[in-house]
């Protein structure tokens, strides 16, 4: 009897502490990191703290495979079931922003003061996210390698050109120690080809579709620059100079370091195992100039508020919160990309001055460009794919690229112009 | 069913609805309401997300997906009318895409690619199709369809001749050749991309193996003219079991007197398959050739898994793509043009299986 | 046969074997390898894919990947409502299909054929095809929850079993094994003033094992795969299954070890309710399929 008055006074106990909780009022998120631990530990802090900061929200998470966190999304907003807090691709976010989906981020002025471009998610004159971090791309090298062949550092003033660097390529090559001069990546099918690979495009003078308008991609992606752009990507494939599609996802992770590839285009992220593998001898460089200067792809995952949000006001505060440089920092820290602002990229071991991996943040800060930033981007992504990897298979280069045109042009042509 | 009996008992107007209206409701409800939309939706320009308005669009969707033209285009000659030759020594043709992007004098071509060309009479005859992705989408879901069919249904009829002997430890054998049937098709999937694998796949070691290294790597998956037969191969490979099964039912039921008869008639093996066993089998073997159309013409996970329809579009399937365009693309009503197609193809095909079963019955 | 001599026969026998399981190694080598796989750090995996060891559990062998799976995603979680859902869809399924197919069998009524006739032309239609105007209309039906009543059944367990319990397939398997039974034996009863419900119950359920194991299997290893709907309409990982879990290991570089690990685990249920099945699942395909 004892026993069990002291039960109920229990539940009735956490009850009262449940509903004290209550007062809160519950804001949904959303984040794609599931099967990540390392990454959610961090997000698991910053929610602790903000729910612990203020008594008028309580954000709860909810997390996806990354592999599908699109479509669910997409479902859920069919059915009108969005959270409050979303995160986002950025180059997705004019899509959502678009259908009505996200809403304009709250935030108070001077918030974004000192925010790498890239971590800014603006269309249409508003900001609707904001990323805590953004990634960048560079070719990893080793110094030794570079140095026996007799092969030039790169330098940010100074990169390699087109010549030069289909000149090394063919150098590596012909010293038959690796079994490929360049790892490109083509494992990485999805979003990866249009960040990774459209960059080079844009060096060329050609481009996914024509910014000027937005409502075309004749010319820009099948113009003379395109072309060349095209035949160039070819070769690399053609000449065995880096796996195609068909490589293998185990070996795009450890053929670098195991010394299969001579070079590697590689993100941040993938840069901590390297350096702890090479140590002193790990360079990373920047991207050639193909002729319109060196250039790598820009945004990362971000953080908005869902249109249908009743607490707009909430989310946003939530997600000025997570904004502040320790977290940016922490973030960094866990999963090595590149902290949003220089004051977290100093607190950061990775990103500080003299930090293993500060060279990125200076390639962020000087390469970076925007993927096409209009809603018909999403479905014009998947066109650029499918031409690179056909054109990596040998399909013929005006013909590929001329499919994909028409693709994004009866995309946006369906979709009245996407609004512009 | 004409004794007044039988007919006085089995006419319950009532009852029968009665019990059948669960079913009814679910499957109206679940199935055939979505497929109605669908079938409604293609006649729009329904976006998945989209702030614009839905429209009436006729049959534009199809018009899209079906588009085909033939161009014939003389070799290019010069000043003289002299034929222009390339490198080879053969005819030079103007590219395709100078008839078929922007050029005035040609405005039925505007935005075709082409499909597949031949040179005759030394005119390049090219046919042209406004979806080209869709057409081959299209054959090879026939191609897969009339591979797989038959091969996948012959040899089931042989291991399930195999496995149909009275020995100890039968059932074991049974159990694991049905066992491909168990695993879902996604796992066997990802499980044979290691098997196919273009460097160190188990595929190339093996034949490497057994030609002692004449057999030179193939990248199974990764090349244009092996892509599908892969995805054939190891199709038929997982779902072999499942109509070995049925096969074995059929031969189950062919009565042992028939078999003792022709022993006593001296027949052969073969004579015994050929007058008795097949004979026995006619059911069976529609049912199997009937569901095995039906799977094959949903061909879509071992794609998505496997090779996602490249390389250069050797593995399209019309499933794949309406689900790319309906989901990825965002293209919800182009996505449903297709899966109307694909019904009425699959309807056709079963109701003239269907007709010839009868014809010969 | 009778002439074989005993030594041949022996022969014969041995050679039969042979056959049986050199034929036995082509269908089961790629589960062998997924579980031998698993128990592999994923360095030693990826070299021993290209030889015999795929298949050998030899090298530096450990249970390492499971536990590091199981830290990785909540796989009890996935495989409790991968059970959960697939039991009972496939327990109602059984009982509302054959029902329905007593009725299309048996029993004699207007518009009959025809409905039959559309039951199985729903058999052409692929899922992928029609997921979202699915999607649309289970939105939009009400549902009474603890909270109360709301419209919309996203998030939940009944939005991944109500929608598969009636199914074509197997409602035709039924139909076709109904009609196979002696008609007399419905006569009989009718005539001694059973009602059908009592016929079906009585007379026809218990000699109609076979069809329901049949059912049950092919039900269940349809209903366990699943994936592109949960995916649609399981937002919260509480109602997550197993297919859907995968996509928690397809990280950037893929830990191929783990993945196995979570194969063998996801696939062991299934085998289990196969190998109890099995028996009447031979049988009774073995009676479905004599009509065609």
């Amino acid at each position: 009897m004892n026993k069990l008055t002291l039960f109920g006074g229990a539940v009735v106990l956490s009850t009262l502490l449940a509903s004290t909780a209550m007062a809160q009022t519950e804001l949904s998120m959303w984040y794609h990191g599931a099967g990540n631990p390392n990454e959610l530990e961090v997000l698991d802090v910053i929610i602790d703290d903000f729910n612990g900061s203020q008594s008028d929200w309580n954000v709860v998470l909810e997390k996806f495979p990354q592999e599908s966190y699109n479509e669910s999304v997409v479902a859920a907003a069919l059915a009108g079931n969005l959270p409050d807090i979303i995160d986002v691709d950025g180059p997705v976010m004019p899509n959502w922003a678009w259908a009505g989906y996200m809403a304009p981020l709250e935030l108070s002025d001077g918030a974004l003061d000192g925010f790498l471009p890239g971590a800014i998610g603006e269309w249409n004159g508003n900001i609707y996210s904001v990323g805590l971090w953004d990634a960048g791309l560079a070719i990893f090298a080793r110094k030794s390698v570079l140095e026996a062949n007799d092969i030039r550092v790169p330098t940010l003033d100074n990169p390699w050109n087109e010549a030069e660097f289909d000149a090394l390529l063919l150098k590596l090559q012909a010293t038959g120690d690796f079994d490929f001069a360049i790892d490109m990546g083509m494992a990485w099918t999805g979003e990866w080809y249009p960040y990774a690979f459209s960059p080079f495009l844009q060096s060329f003078g050609g481009d996914i579709m024509d910014r000027s308008t937005y409502k075309t991609a004749e010319g820009a992606l099948n113009g003379d620059a395109a072309i060349a752009f095209g035949e160039w990507w070819q070769a690399l494939f053609a000449r065995d100079l880096s796996p195609g599609t068909s490589q293998d996802g185990a070996d795009r992770g450890s053929g670098f370091l195991e010394g299969k590839y001579a070079l590697q285009w590689n993100g941040n992220w993938a840069a901590l195992p390297a350096l702890e593998k090479f140590g002193d001898d790990m360079l990373f460089l920047p991207a050639p100039d193909f002729g319109n200067g060196p250039r790598i792809g820009a945004a990362s995952w971000q953080f908005g508020v869902s249109a249908s949000s009743e607490n707009q006001d909430g989310a946003s505060a939530f997600i000025e919160f997570a904004m502040q440089d320790k977290y940016l920092a922490q973030f960094s820290d866990a999963i090595g990309l590149i902290p949003a602002t220089a004051a977290a990229a100093a607190m950061s071991k990775n990103y500080k001055s003299g930090g293993p991996l500060e060279v990125f943040f200076g390639l962020s800060e000087n390469q970076a460009t925007l993927r096409p930033v209009t809603p018909g981007y999403v479905v014009a992504a998947l066109d650029f794919e499918k031409a690179m990897a056909d054109i990596a298979n040998g399909a013929d280069v005006p013909d590929a690229l001329d499919a994909a045109v028409d693709a994004i042009n009866s995309d946006i042509e369906k979709n009245s112009g996407y609004g512009f | 069913m004409s004794t007044p009996v039988r007919s006085k008992l089995s006419s319950a107007t009532g009852a029968g609805w009665g019990m059948a209206a669960p079913v009814i409701g679910l499957l109206s409800l679940f199935l055939i309401f979505p497929f109605i939309l669908a079938f409604a939706l293609s006649f729009t320009n329904q976006r998945l997300i989209s702030p614009n308005p839905t429209e009436f669009i006729g049959m534009r969707n199809f018009e899209q997906l079906l588009g085909l033209n033939v161009l014939i285009i003389e070799p290019e000659r010069d000043g003289a009318g002299e034929l222009v030759r390339n490198d080879a020594g053969e005819p030079a043709y103007p590219r395709v895409r100078t008839f078929t992007r922007n050029n005035p004098d040609y405005p039925q071509y505007q935005g075709m690619r082409e499909w597949f060309a031949w040179n005759f009479r030394g005119d390049r005859i090219v046919f042209l199709a406004s979806d080209v992705i869709f057409m081959r989408a299209l054959t090879n879901t026939f191609l897969f369809v009339a591979v797989v069919a038959p091969v996948q249904g012959g040899l089931a009829l042989l291991l399930a001749l195999l496995i149909n002997q009275k020995l100890r430890g039968i059932n074991v054998y049974r159990a694991i050749y049905f066992m491909p049937v168990v695993v879902s098709i996604v796992v066997v999937s990802l499980l044979w991309r290691f098997i196919y694998d273009g460097n160190d796949g188990l595929l190339n070691n093996i034949l490497s193996g057994l030609t002692f290294g004449a057999f030179k790597p193939v990248d199974w998956l990764g090349e244009y003219g092996t892509a599908l037969g892969a995805i054939m191969g190891m199709s038929i490979w997982q779902a072999v079991g499942f109509h070995m099964v049925i096969w074995l039912s059929g031969l189950q039921t062919i009565p042992e007197t028939l078999y003792e008869a022709a022993d006593i008639e001296g027949a052969t093996a073969t004579q015994k398959f050929r007058y008795v066993t097949w004979p026995g089998l006619r059911n069976t073997a529609v049912l199997v050739l009937i569901v095995i159309t039906m799977q094959a013409f949903a061909l879509f996970a071992q794609i998505d898994v496997m090779t996602r329809g490249g390389p250069l579009d050797s593995t399209q399937t019309l499933v794949f793509q309406a689900v790319i365009r309906g989901y990825e693309k965002q293209d919800i009503s182009g996505g449903s043009a297709i899966s109307v197609i694909l019904f009425l193809i699959v309807l056709s095909v079963s109701l003239l299986q269907r007709y010839l079963v009868r014809t010969k019955n | 046969m009778a002439a074989v001599k005993p030594a041949n026969r022996g022969v014969n026998l041995w050679l039969r074997y042979t056959l049986l399981t050199f034929v036995a190694l082509i269908f089961i080598f790629p589960i062998v390898f997924m579980v031998v796989s698993s128990l592999k750090p994923d360095q030693q995996l990826l070299v021993d894919t290209g030889s015999l060891r795929a298949f050998l559990p030899v090298g530096d062998i450990s249970l390492n990947n499971y536990f590091e799976a199981f830290e990785r995603a909540p796989v009890g979680l996935f495989i409790f409502n991968s059970i959960l859902i697939t039991g009972v869809t496939v327990a109602l399924s059984l009982f509302v299909c054959s029902f329905g197919a007593f009725s299309f069998a048996f029993l004699k009524w207007r518009g009959r054929d025809v409905i039959l006739a559309i039951i199985i032309a729903t058999l052409i239609v692929p899922f992928e095809t029609i997921a979202i105007p699915m999607l649309l209309v289970v939105n939009n039906l009400p549902m009474v929850s603890s909270s109360g009543f709301k419209i919309g059944w996203l998030n939940s367990y009944q939005v991944q079993i109500v929608p598969f319990i009636a199914d074509g397939l197997t409602i035709f398997l039924f139909v076709q094994y109904f009609r196979d039974l002696p008609r007399e034996l419905i006569e009989a009863a009718r005539i001694d003033g059973a009602s059908w419900l009592q016929i079906y119950r009585r007379v026809i359920v218990p000699i109609s094992g076979p069809v329901f194991a049949t059912a049950a299997i092919l039900k269940f290893l349809a209903m366990y795969n699943q994936y592109l709907w949960p995916l649609m309409v399981a937002q919260s990982e509480q109602y997550r299954p197993v297919m859907v879990g995968l996509q928690y290991f397809f990280q950037l570089n893929v830990a191929w070890g783990e993945v196995m690990a979570y194969l063998t685990v996801i696939t062991l249920p299934v085998l289990v309710f196969y190998l109890f099945l099995q028996r009447a699942f031979i049988a009774s395909i073995a009676s479905t399929g004599i009509k065609g």
